[in-house]
């Protein structure tokens, strides 16, 4: 990768902001695959075997390493991100759909819907460290900035669970809307986003009071859209604490929200079921997933417009990209 | 739901902790009433003993993992009786102080329970289908969380008007609940435009349902029994009693395919069914259970989940309070159909999409893309709330 940014620099340099190519890795459901993406010229690279079911992912901060949920193989596979070799597989309970790395690159966070279990995987040594019970169905998985907080949603009891990433015990519990399946934090960690499904909002969570409140919920509406469709999945936050962005499931919409104000500035019309979302290093775009279009499409996060749709594998789900 | 409402929530739930010293309880039960019946024609029919039973311990489960975290408790009886043991069990529950209780009945049975019941005491019809019940006859103690007769006749017209299968056979038995059912049809090809070119009835002349000599008998006789009707494109099976619907696919004089009670049936719930995060659920369910969940479970479970967000969100546990709250248009239940589930607050009914399967997979889902309504593509399945002649709900 590094030979490669090189050739592309004196290219690059006519840009005020060089913007290095990274790898976009893409995990096709349906597919059994990953779909490797260029964040430049937007080709793919390769697509490479990736277990049954492939649906969360994400890198190691080094980008070394990557990360794969493969669900229907009830374990998670990891793939060296430069010759897309397995690697190894990890402990990670049956059925894993989602999960989040400490900053720190260890350890790993795994929701496992089957057992009601977060379960906290060691990375190097691939030894299960603790199991934290938490509510039925868990699916979402966040980690505050600080490291110190991890967030789990659980599906069926309709919580955000905050466990306490020192003692692996839940210190707060807060209510939400039905099928609460992603949580996201802004950068300063003040603030806490967990979409809800079924109940099409997304709950914002004020973690600056003395403990976890929910400030506000931020609904949806887009003419001609039935409101049921309106399915808040995947969220992500820009670093500079401006913008959110939600992904909306079957309306086929991403939300882009003031972060400041939390209300929604603006639908963004993507492919058919939009499901995850990644940010490139440098925050220039936004990659979403869009399960029933077999495409990803490619926000311009400044101008807050969709630049293109790429054609990957068979029903995208996740997506994650290099670091610099 | 506001911060304010949440805050209150969350202090209805404090008190009713604390109220009792330690863990509030929450007191449930499964009532179901048996009656007699033959072997089904498929003993892949069979009703396991613990029918309905275990889809409620799963929900009381999935209550008592959410109580963990809230200081609730919740505890579940099962009970099943024969006919005429059914109020003096409703009785020995209300003795119990159990006031929220699940009924797998039928419906004469249910009306006789929501008579008896009185007001301290909310039952959820997880069984019958009376369309009465939904109607004329509705009971302000009976939330129905079981699909109504007329949502599972029009969820498969709609499905015909989709396929543009509208010229229809309609055969139905001759119990008067089949002949419920045959009505159910008729207003809702009425409802969608589908036309029933002809109607004959499959009448049970009693026997045995299971017989050495076997398929060869069948083989001879449905032939017959379809031959020279008029022009259709489809069989609608009216066939609640259980008699022949299944033998009429392959079996007709016309190649023609079968839907309502074989073939392609409508149900609130299916084993195979997987979209919606349903895999995890069955997986949880067949954990639980040792078997594969049947519609009676899932309306079981519905129950305990109804009775378990409203005590949540509420913060209150007494009937009444979760009446309200289930009526109310806060509440919404996630219920692995792909959209929220809310009740129908003029007759209590549970609006629900409706699974179409073969017995293999989830062929389609109703209400079909099309079908709009200005609240709710729900409420195009089944009364509606300008037809209701429910008045126990203030409708």
């Amino acid at each position: 990768m590094a030979r490669f940014a090189l050739a592309l620099l004196p290219a690059a340099l006519l840009f005020a902001a060089p913007a290095f190519a990274n790898k976009v890795f893409v995990t096709n459901e349906r597919g059994n695959s990953v779909t490797v993406l260029d964040s430049q010229s937007w080709e793919v690279i390769t697509t490479f075997p990736a277990g049954n079911r492939p649906r969360g992912i994400t890198i190691s901060p080094d980008g070394k390493e990557l990360y794969v949920c493969a669900s229907d193989d009830d374990t998670v596979r990891v793939f060296d991100a430069e010759t897309y070799k397995e690697l190894h597989t990890l402990p990670s309970g049956p059925d894993p759909e989602l999960f989040a790395l400490d900053p720190s690159g260890n350890p790993l966070y795994i929701a496992n819907e089957d057992d009601n279990l977060v379960t906290v995987v060691d990375v190097r040594t691939r030894q299960v460290l603790a199991e934290v019970p938490v509510g039925v169905e868990p699916e979402g998985v966040a980690v505050s900035p600080d490291a110190k907080t991890i967030i789990n949603t659980s599906e069926t009891t309709n919580m955000a669970h905050f466990i306490d990433a020192s003692s692996y015990k839940i210190v707060h519990n807060v209510l939400v809307d039905q099928r609460p399946r992603y949580a996201e934090f802004t950068s300063d960690g003040k603030k806490l986003y967990v979409s809800s499904e079924i109940g099409g909002t997304v709950s914002v969570i004020d973690m600056s009071a003395t403990e976890p409140t929910i400030a506000k919920k931020i609904s949806f509406a887009v003419p001609g859209i039935l409101p049921e469709w309106l399915q808040p999945v995947g969220v992500k936050a820009t670093r500079d604490g401006s913008r959110i962005f939600v992904a909306l499931g079957p309306a086929n919409r991403v939300a882009v929200i003031d972060a400041a104000t939390d209300e929604v500035l603006d639908y963004l019309l993507v492919g058919q079921r939009v499901w995850q979302m990644a940010f490139t290093p440098n925050e220039e775009f936004l990659i979403t997933t869009n399960g029933n279009s077999n495409d990803v499409s490619i926000i311009d996060v400044k101008a807050e417009k969709v630049i293109r749709s790429v054609q990957v594998g068979e029903q995208p789900w996740g997506v994650v990209v290099t670091p610099d | 739901m506001s911060k304010v409402s949440l805050t209150l929530a969350v202090f209805w739930l404090a008190m009713l902790a604390m109220s009792v010293g330690r863990a509030a309880e929450v007191k449930t039960a499964v009532l179901r009433v048996d009656r007699v019946v033959g072997p089904p024609i498929s003993r892949l029919d069979a009703p396991p003993a613990d029918l309905g039973f275990a889809g409620a311990m799963l929900g009381n489960e999935d209550n008592r993992t959410t109580g963990a975290f809230t200081g609730i408790d919740y505890t579940l009886k099962t009970l099943a009786v024969v006919p005429a043991e059914a109020v003096s069990a409703l009785e020995a529950l209300k003795a119990e102080g159990i006031g929220l209780v699940a009924v797998v009945a039928e419906g004469d049975i249910l009306k006789a329970l929501a008579e008896r019941a009185g007001p301290d005491v909310l039952l959820f019809n997880a069984g019958a289908r009376d369309e009465a019940l939904r109607d004329a006859d509705c009971r302000p103690n009976v939330l129905h969380v079981s699909p109504s007769r007329s949502m599972l006749s029009d969820s498969i017209v709609q499905f015909l008007m989709w396929k543009k299968w509208t010229r229809v056979l309609l055969i139905h038995g001759s119990h008067p609940e089949d002949r419920l059912l045959a009505d159910s049809y008729r207003k809702s090809a009425a409802k969608f435009g589908a036309e029933i070119v002809e109607e004959r009835e499959f009448e049970d002349t009693g026997g045995a349902r299971r017989t050495d000599t076997g398929h060869v008998m069948v083989q001879k006789q449905i032939p017959v029994f379809t031959q020279e009707a008029e022009d259709h494109d489809v069989i609608v099976a009216a066939d609640e009693a259980g008699v022949f619907a299944p033998y009429l696919p392959y079996h007709s004089w016309d190649p023609r395919p079968v839907a309502g009670s074989a073939g392609l049936r409508p149900v609130s719930w299916h084993a195979a069914h997987e979209a919606w995060g349903a895999t995890q659920f069955q997986g949880r369910f067949e954990k639980l259970a040792g078997r594969n969940m049947r519609e009676e479970d899932y309306q079981a479970w519905l129950a305990m989940r109804v009775i378990g967000e409203a005590v949540t969100r509420s913060g209150k546990a007494d009937p009444a309070s979760v009446r309200a709250y289930a009526l109310s248009a806060e509440f919404e239940l996630a219920a692995f159909k792909g959209q929220k589930l809310t009740f129908r607050s003029w007759n209590g009914q549970l609006r629900q999409p409706i699974l179409l399967t073969d017995g293999r997979v989830t062929v389609s889902v109703s209400p079909q893309d099309g079908y709009l309504h200005q609240h709710s593509p729900l409420d195009t399945l089944g009364i509606d709330a300008p037809e209701t002649a429910c008045q126990a709900f203030g409708g």
